[in-house]
């Protein structure tokens, strides 16, 4: 019996290899041939009819209060601030919503574009993330930098990426972090410092933005096209608006949340 | 009192106290406050601040009850004669040290939710071993294995016995059940289903032990501590979910989000360490309709 048992776990590890290390049928059906070139060619917008969609997100009715955050449990956070800070998702100033993510959702298939070489930067001030809300191109570097007299970690919680937990001491050298793969609102936090939230945008293309406190955004340099363009909220949730662009329009698609 | 009863006594409660200092971890969402292990942040004592003071204080106290297994395991094997009792230490000793690698795990890994899960289960059932060396080592227990009282008959089906082993698989479910849930395993739909199952259980075992045991005093002082405690569970747990709607909101980790929550826990690991003294107890103190063999002497045997 004893000798049974081993005979099967051997025959099951000698599968298991035959399959992990031989039998790779789909990854050799993607390697590409030899003479073929695997790279695929970045699209390029002819400036003659880009187009660009614009707009506003507002909110309509209360904003929830912003709730004091207590800093008390970290005396260099506390002493940072003359008065315990505000903290609230919902950020309304005259009607208009901040930090909502607006980014072409559909209608860029198959299209790949080149990656900004500029950094996006996010920073630790106040013992708070500033901004809230980033988006970065998939490859694009993120700095992400400590303005504090105290130490943190930044913890991505992405579910397409790769999550990392990394410290961060006062003065330290910024953290570049770069994602890889197109993923909407992944939540970081600061495990040290629990009210610390931020969200990271990773897209696949460059036409996305994140609203401020007049809660506009400007998407440029978009080729002519049928698009589905989505706003996010962290709390408020997500909304969609069809728009079709003609050489050189410019449309407007203004989003509007409820409390 | 035996010296080595009492240093069992302060092992239990140091590992009570160990469990408190996890949950008070999660609670403050400190779990990955200290990035590294089993260093923090490369040096022995940080600087406690925020989430580092739960994290690494809960690394300190888990190593302090570490050291005090190994002083309990010297104590035992040096002057336990039975043998079966230095087992259960040793089996203390590596339930504590396989602990420590899972902790050191949830820390590299960014807290998977199965290492999490079993952190926490194996946490409790360490605290079950430190408990019942604690019995076994107590003058009380050894008084009562020497003097052999009669034993009752456990008849019926089930057994009292088989209820006391099946309210253990069940409470110990429901624990894993809760920290699944607190680990974003799952919803809290399963956990309130197993809170369900461990009252009816529970309250089974007294109806058994007040029906066919009600003479036997010790046995019903466990049965109605155990139904005391799932009870007071019961209201911390609606308390607890209460309270977390309440303030999901918040920035941050409210004191009465933090303090119910930390109490439910460490209320289930009392409810679980109860429920396996209690089993302990309906073996000890019952003997089967057909069990007329001679029982060892729990006191002396080996």
């Amino acid at each position: 019996m004893l000798k049974l048992r081993l005979f099967g776990l051997v025959a099951a590890g000698a599968l298991v290899l035959s399959f992990g290390c031989g039998g790779g049928g789909e990854e050799a059906a993607s390697e590409p041939a030899a003479g073929e070139t695997a790279a695929v060619e970045t699209f390029t917008v002819d400036p003659a009819t880009a187009a660009s969609v614009s707009g506003k997100v507002s909110f309509e009715g209360e904003a929830p209060r912003a709730t004091r955050i207590n800093m008390s449990a970290e005396p260099d956070c506390h002493g940072l601030h003359s008065e315990p800070p505000t903290a609230s998702p919902v950020e309304v100033a005259d009607g208009s919503l901040a930090n909502v993510f607006v980014w072409v959702k559909s209608g860029l298939e198959g299209k790949k574009f080149e990656t900004s070489k500029t950094p996006v930067r996010l920073d630790q001030k106040g013992c708070l993330y500033t901004p809230r809300v980033v988006a970065v191109q998939t490859g694009q570097t993120l700095n992400v930098g400590n303005d504090d007299p105290t130490t943190h970690n930044i913890h991505p919680l992405p579910k397409a990426n790769r999550e990392f937990n990394k410290s961060q001491s006062p003065g330290a050298s910024d953290i570049e972090a770069t994602f890889p793969r197109q993923e909407i609102m992944i939540a970081v936090k600061c495990n040290i410092h629990p009210w610390m939230k931020a969200y990271i945008n990773v897209v696949d293309h460059p036409f996305f933005a994140v609203t401020g406190a007049d809660g506009t955004f400007d998407l440029k340099g978009l080729p002519p096209g049928d698009y589905v363009i989505e706003a996010v909220h962290e709390t408020l949730g997500n909304k969609e608006m069809n728009v079709t662009l003609g050489d050189s329009a410019s449309e407007t698609a203004d989003f509007s949340y409820a409390g | 009192m035996s010296g080595l009863h009492r240093f069992a006594l302060f092992t239990a409660a140091s590992t009570l106290c160990l469990i408190i200092a996890g949950a008070l971890v999660t609670s403050n969402d400190a779990g990955l406050s200290v990035p590294d292990w089993p260093l923090s942040y490369g040096q022995w004592m940080p600087e406690m601040v925020g989430g580092v003071f739960y994290e690494h204080g809960h690394r300190m106290i888990a190593s302090f009850v570490g050291f005090l297994t190994i002083i309990l395991n010297v104590w035992l094997w040096r002057s336990e004669s039975r043998s079966w009792v230095k087992k259960l230490g040793l089996a203390a000793f590596f339930a504590v040290v396989a602990q420590g690698v899972l902790g050191g795990l949830t820390v590299l890994y960014f807290l998977p939710t199965p290492i999490s899960v079993g952190h926490a289960c194996l946490a409790q059932l360490f605290f079950t071993m430190t408990v019942s060396i604690a019995l076994f080592t107590s003058p009380a227990w050894k008084r009562q294995a020497a003097e052999r009282a009669d034993r009752m008959l456990d008849e019926g089906s089930p057994t009292l016995r088989h209820l006391a082993l099946g309210a253990n698989l069940i409470i110990l479910t429901q624990l894993a059940l809760g920290a699944a849930f607190r680990h974003k395993g799952f919803g809290i739909e399963p956990h309130l289903i197993g809170a369900a199952a461990v009252a009816l259980i529970v309250i089974w075992v007294l109806a058994r032990v007040t029906s066919r045991f009600a003479s036997d005093r010790p046995l019903m002082r466990w049965a109605l501590l155990i139904n005391g405690l799932v009870m007071m569970q019961l209201a911390l747990g609606g308390a607890t979910f209460w309270v977390r709607a309440a303030t999901e909101s918040s920035p941050q980790p409210l004191l009465p989000m933090v303090a119910l929550t930390v109490a439910h826990v460490a209320v289930g690991a009392l409810i679980l360490a109860i429920s396996v003294l209690f089993t302990i107890q309906a073996h000890a103190r019952t003997r089967r309709p057909s069990n007329d063999v001679e029982q060892p002497d729990l006191a002396t045997s080996s």
